[in-house]
């Protein structure tokens, strides 16, 4: 599904690579995790599969589903599926969440020649997945983000994700910032997600996310590279022995 | 050649030609009082510091430059609100096109029709608050206006009126050059709620003068939009009793120039004045909103909220003055204006000013411009947003804290879902 081959990154504006070469294919079906110590490149990875500016790709490639994804705009690759949970959500002032979201699912539906969600169907299922995720009804009148707590934010992005049904979810540190029975709705949220034809790609640096959406396939990633791929055991030696063990295995 | 001479030159130039309207005593008296003072202040001059950042020529010139009629393909924005219609086409009154102009709490008169009487109530106004806005900061082509205005409604309201009286204009001529004037008094204890809308002109000067007298309370919501070529330069003059409140605001979308000047005057204690604006200027649009409140009583209240999204080379400027006499204790005045600006081809230029002579008073200003927050431009578009779509959704969210002001939900829904509109016209 999610196929990267030799992604190399540098900044558009220094002479910095991130990325040094990343390959990692997400069949679907699958949640593979993505772990690695701080500054290591994985939200640069997120950002630059979803298109954000100020990247500069100078190797490689990544495409869904046989599209490349990195000719397209990150509306488009959205339009194609692609989702991701950002590590620090936006707030938008002004702009309701209810608005935002009915704005966002009507217009990737446009893109896929589909048609529009009426009103009422929206609103009907909005208020259905926000309830299983504990989002009050205020929460979606606010505007997008403003004032939510840490953990309101991840919740929010989880709300975005079910009710934009993306065929490729990439989530980044979701769980950090949750308490344990946000922790818990988050899951649910995630795992009510899972099915066949969907991928999943986590970035976490706990296993205690990994205990209750369990990963078919773990990596490491370490100074823009993923340097060793496992199964969920290799989490568990992760979270008891850090990174020390691997890095020196793999230099 | 001094200034002053080049101005003297250009206005005698300018009114060489001119002759008053015929009108009866209190008016003629009216009139040759404001062509007195225009020639001794002389019109607008590009070298004037009021007039620094918005370039008064054509306002100012004998003809009016030529302005294509627009399509009138969308219905009138206040179409589906109840109102008293009445209607100017360019800057004459339509009766046909008009409602009858009767209604509970209030009178409408046509200017052109008591312009033949030798006396009438509106002498007590019409043209007294624009020369006590001359000073200190001189506006000559409001002084213009009082002497050459032909029509123009003038409206006293006694009582609680429910229907908002809906000014409509409209522009049929490539090359008319109007002038309207209209005046309202409200009465002790009164409110009215008066909606303008549509291109008044190719070139269009207007002035209205208010007068809100103790325990009153004036709505004024405006909307000038999509023709492109116009010239606009309205003022409006109002003064405020005891316990009254005036709120004005205006959305503005699109036209070569308009300046938009509102001269406030809080007289009596416990007084609320709001004014605000929100426009949306595109290529060849220059946008000037300038206003001056004067703190003249204690306890009073006076905002100023003015939002401005500019693009393709469009201009907006504020000019804006919270003046605070000596004896107007416990002011509370608040200014803002802020652009956003989508490229760098667009300017904003501000000039907001405190002058406080009351020691106890809480004033505060501030103005920015800056671009569209590009974090959450990516948010919204990763979400499948397109670029234009999200670009207009956060515009909106950010003229909507101007549209707020707005006391009437029916009208600020008016302005939004119009605003959306034309938005979504120009993406195509
Ligand atoms: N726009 C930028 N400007 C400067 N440095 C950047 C920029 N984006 C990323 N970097 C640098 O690239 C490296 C990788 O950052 P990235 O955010 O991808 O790490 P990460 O693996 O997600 O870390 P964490 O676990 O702390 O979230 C870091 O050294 C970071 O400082
Ligand atoms: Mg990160």
């Amino acid at each position: 599904m999610l196929e990267i081959k030799g992604l190399k990154v540098k900044l558009e504006d220094e002479d910095k690579q991130i990325l040094k070469g990343v390959d990692l294919t997400v069949e679907a079906g699958k949640v593979h995790a993505i772990m690695g110590p701080n500054g290591s490149g994985k939200s640069t990875l997120s950002y630059v599969l979803s298109g954000r500016d100020g990247y500069e790709v100078t190797e490689g490639a990544a495409s869904l589903d046989g599209e490349d994804l990195l000719e397209m705009e990150p509306e488009e690759r959205a339009a194609e599926g692609l989702f991701l949970a950002f590590q620090y959500p936006v707030e938008i002032p002004g702009v309701s969440n209810m608005t935002f979201l009915r704005t966002a699912v009507n217009a990737q539906r446009k893109a896929r020649d589909e048609e529009e969600l009426s009103a009422a169907d929206f609103l009907k299922d909005i208020r259905a997945k926000a309830k299983t995720l504990k989002i009050d009804a205020d929460m979606l009148k606010r505007p997008v983000n403003m004032g939510f707590s840490g953990g309101e934010k991840k919740r929010n992005e989880i709300l975005q994700m079910a009710m934009l049904e993306p065929k490729m979810c990439i989530l980044d540190e979701t769980d950090s910032g949750l308490d344990v029975d946000a922790m818990k709705l988050v899951s649910e949220g995630v795992n009510a997600l899972r099915s066949e034809g969907r991928g999943f790609l986590v970035i976490t640096h706990y296993q205690r996310l990994l205990d209750h959406i369990k990963p078919d396939v773990v990596h490491i990633m370490a100074d823009g590279r993923i340097v060793k791929t496992g199964g969920p055991e290799l989490a568990l030696e992760v979270e008891e022995n850090g990174y020390a063990d691997i890095l020196a295995e793999v230099a | 050649m001094g200034l002053l001479d080049v101005k003297q030159e250009a206005t005698e130039a300018r009114l060489s030609g001119v002759t008053l309207p015929e009108s009866g005593a209190w008016l003629a008296t009216a009139r040759a009082d404001a062509l007195a003072r225009v020639k001794t202040m002389g019109l607008p001059h590009a070298r004037d510091e009021y007039w620094k950042y918005t370039r008064p020529g054509t306002l100012t010139q004998a003809d009016a430059p030529e302005a294509a009629l627009y399509d009138t393909d969308e219905a009138p924005i206040f179409d589906g609100i109840e109102r008293l219609n009445v209607v100017f086409v360019d800057g004459v009154f339509s009766a046909e096109e008009s409602d009858d102009l009767t209604g509970e709490g209030l009178s409408i008169e046509r200017l052109a029709d008591i312009a033949q009487n030798d006396i009438h109530w509106a002498k007590e106004l019409y043209g007294v608050l624009e020369t006590k806005g001359q000073t200190p900061v001189q506006r000559p082509l409001a002084a213009l206006n009082t002497a050459l205005a032909t029509d123009g409604v003038v409206i006293r309201v006694s009582g609680e009126v429910s229907k908002p009286v809906n000014l409509s204009y409209r522009h049929r001529d490539t090359t008319s050059d109007a002038a309207l004037h209209h005046v309202v008094k409200l009465e002790e204890g009164a409110k009215v709620t008066l909606l303008e809308n549509g291109p008044g002109a190719a070139r269009f000067n207007q002035v209205l003068e208010v007068e809100v007298a103790d325990k009153a309370e004036f709505h004024h919501v405006r909307a000038q939009g999509r023709d492109h070529e116009r010239r606009n330069v309205t003022h409006i003059f109002a003064r405020l009793g005891t316990e009254s409140v005036f709120k004005s605001f205006t959305v503005t979308v699109n036209g070569v120039l308009t300046r938009n000047e509102a001269v406030l005057e809080l007289t009596g204690d416990d007084a609320v004045a709001h004014v605000a604006g929100a426009c949306v200027g595109d290529g060849e649009f220059h946008h000037d909103d300038t206003v001056f409140v004067t703190h003249n009583a204690v306890n009073c209240e006076s905002r100023q909220v003015f939002k401005k999204v500019l693009r393709n080379g469009a201009t907006g400027v504020f000019q804006g003055k919270i003046l605070v006499q000596p004896d107007a204790q416990k002011t509370d005045g608040y200014q803002i204006s802020q652009s956003l600006l989508l490229d760098d081809d667009s300017q904003f230029l501000a000039k907001p000013e405190l002058e406080i002579y009351a020691d106890d008073v809480a004033c505060s200003h501030g103005s920015t411009s800056g671009a569209i927050d590009e974090e959450g431009l990516f948010y919204l578009r990763a979400r499948g947003i397109p670029k234009d779509i999200a670009t207009d959704l956060m515009t909106l969210a950010f003229l909507a804290e101007a549209v707020e002001e707005i006391e009437s939900d029916e009208l600020s829904d008016a302005i939004i879902s119009r605003l959306e509109s034309w938005l979504e016209r120009r993406r195509g």
